[in-house]
């Protein structure tokens, strides 16, 4: 008895030696090769030759045109994506009906394909030998690599963001409030604005991001449908693998820490979401 | 579809008429969500089907399963598979060292796990490839073994492990968190050593959890396009992967071989997309 006492509390003790130390280390070490040092090294190399061809770089017309190009499609794909993803959000937790869980799993699939085969479903489209391919031609609207092809592509792939952050938490508000609000006569509008918004704002925000950062960093779906005209068609991301194919690594790292700080960006401003929702559960 | 001809029978007049009354009354946030999906998903993946269907069983299983769409698939999956295990074995031990050991930096670390979701694919990349080369901060310290990264097999892979990372640590880490530890205390009281109260008592609960991000991971490393493509040199029977054969084949007009090549993927996707809810709905039954 005495002794199985001793064991039972030698094993938590035990805990606080030298296993923890090394799983530590381990795990430090494997992030480090995969995350950290890949990170650091966008930044190091951006800066190798100093500060001067760095931001002669940045200056050069096709680097401003796709930081340009960028910023369009983020803030095009960024409201379509919010409509869409708050109707979707408010659609399927306010009704039941068969086949729910098909229309949830249903909003993920961007996630799921491959961002090629994306770009690939819309050449198919709107390409030349496409759908709407003849008559597209016919009305001088060009699709395929144009804008308007970038513009869908990236709406594609950031799609489900929005609607996948604001779900769990409409599912987990209930509509009581809304109901509330609703018998003391106020309309739909008035609900969604008064009530339903101030609730699912950190959530929806998070969502905002995660669009943002997809909408402003694909690549795959983009460069099917872009042609990768520079200049022209190319997107920040579609920069960096030119310069890069080009030889000219410099601007290519130039380009990719504007994307890295982003990234950061990115993060910092989940990190800050996160702990404000955490307050707010505690509470 | 809902104005069809009218039906002989009362029942299938009823559900024509609720189905025709519920279109013309639904509300606008349905009319939204139902036509944003039609022309982003429905639409592009309908074209995509009917293309493949255009092909003719024949033609599309010669196209599927040439050499080099099988060499595709080859490097595609077992890379990916691989690099999801690995993600498998140290995520689940990052997710650990982050739920229950304290150390500087943590929340740092944590927070810097979702890097992979939010930094662009070509940077990835572009710095994978720089840092793995010949001449790199890493691959310089494996060229003397004889072991090349950059433009080889080894460097999708690498490729693969950085995009799918925060997959398992992300699923694996909410699960942890609501472990019960007085379990495993009962477990040490019991005299259970610290080997079998893994292996029986902290591992059986993780066990959907783990699986599940190894499949998101696995799922994401097969489509990954732009990190493979900047680090694989995209030899055929090399180290070319299929994203990137579907690409080479839209670059050379050939809609049927991108077309084919698509269609297998997005079905392997979509039975992946099956088995990752499945998974979830297995993980949940230690929920109550």
């Amino acid at each position: 008895m005495n002794s199985q006492m001793n064991n039972s509390k030698a094993a938590p003790s035990e805990q606080k030696s030298w296993i923890p130390a090394i799983l530590i280390v381990v795990a430090i070490a494997y992030v480090s090769l995969v995350l950290y040092i890949p990170a650091l090294n966008v930044f190091i190399q951006a800066f190798s030759k100093g500060v001067g061809p760095f931001f002669a770089n940045l200056t050069r017309p096709e680097f401003l045109h796709a930081v340009q190009l960028t910023v369009m499609l983020a803030a095009i794909a960024l409201p379509l994506n919010t409509v869409f993803g708050l109707c979707a959000a408010w659609a399927l937790t306010r009704h039941r009906f068969p086949g729910r869980a098909f229309v949830l799993s249903l909003i993920d699939l961007p996630f799921s394909i491959s961002p090629v085969v994306a770009g690939l479903m819309i050449v198919l489209l709107y390409g030349r030998q496409g759908w709407f391919g003849g008559w597209l031609q016919e009305h001088g609207l060009n699709i395929i690599f144009a804008f308007p092809g970038m513009v869908l592509a990236t709406a594609f792939v950031s799609m489900p963001f929005v609607a996948r952050e604001v779900i769990p938490v409409l599912e987990e508000l209930g509509s009581d409030q809304e109901e509330a609000a609703k018998t003391l006569g106020a309309n739909d509008w008035q609900i969604f604005w008064r009530v339903t918004l101030p609730n699912i704002r950190w959530g929806l925000l998070y969502g905002l991001i995660l669009t943002n950062a997809r909408a402003m960093g694909e690549f795959g779906a983009v460069s099917v449908v872009s042609g990768n005209i520079s200049g022209k068609t190319q997107s920040l991301p579609l920069f960096v693998e030119d310069a890069y194919k080009q030889y000219e690594t410099e601007a290519a790292y130039s380009a990719a820490v504007l994307l890295a700080l982003l990234a950061v960006v990115t993060l910092v401003l989940k990190e800050i979401l996160e702990r404000k929702t955490r307050i707010k559960d505690v509470e | 579809m809902a104005v069809s001809p009218a039906p002989r029978f009362g029942f299938r007049n009823s559900v024509a008429q609720k189905l025709r009354q519920w279109l013309f009354h639904m509300p606008w946030t349905w009319r939204i969500t139902l036509g944003y999906l039609t022309v982003m998903l429905f639409l592009p993946i309908a074209a995509m089907f009917l293309k493949a269907s255009t092909e003719g069983p024949v033609n599309f299983w010669r196209i599927a399963t040439s050499p080099v769409a099988l060499a595709t698939y080859n490097v595609t999956f077992v890379t990916s598979i691989l690099a999801a295990l690995m993600n498998g074995l140290f995520g689940t031990l990052i997710a650990w060292v982050l739920v229950r050991y304290t150390f500087p930096f943590k929340r740092l670390i944590d927070a810097s796990i979702d890097l992979p979701f939010a930094l662009p694919t070509s940077v990835a990349g572009l710095t994978l490839a720089t840092v793995y080369s010949n001449n790199g901060w890493i691959g310089s310290l494996l060229a003397p073994l004889g072991i090349k990264v950059s433009f080889t097999r080894l460097g999708v892979w690498v490729a693969m492990i950085f995009i799918s990372l925060p997959f398992v640590v992300r699923t694996v880490q909410p699960v942890m968190q609501e472990m019960e530890r007085e379990i495993e205390e009962a477990a040490w009281s019991l005299g259970a050593d610290r080997w079998q109260t893994f292996v029986r008592v902290i591992l059986p609960p993780l066990f959907p959890a783990i699986l599940t991000g190894v499949a998101l991971g696995f799922s994401r490393a097969v489509g990954e396009y732009g990190s493979t493509v900047i680090i694989s040199s995209n030899t055929p029977f090399k180290d070319l992967i299929a994203p990137v054969l579907i690409f080479q084949r839209l670059e050379q007009y050939d809609y049927s071989g991108a077309t084919v090549i698509g269609t297998v993927l997005l079905l392997i996707s979509l039975l992946l997309l099956l088995l990752i809810n499945l998974l979830q709905a297995w993980g949940r039954r230690y929920d109550d």
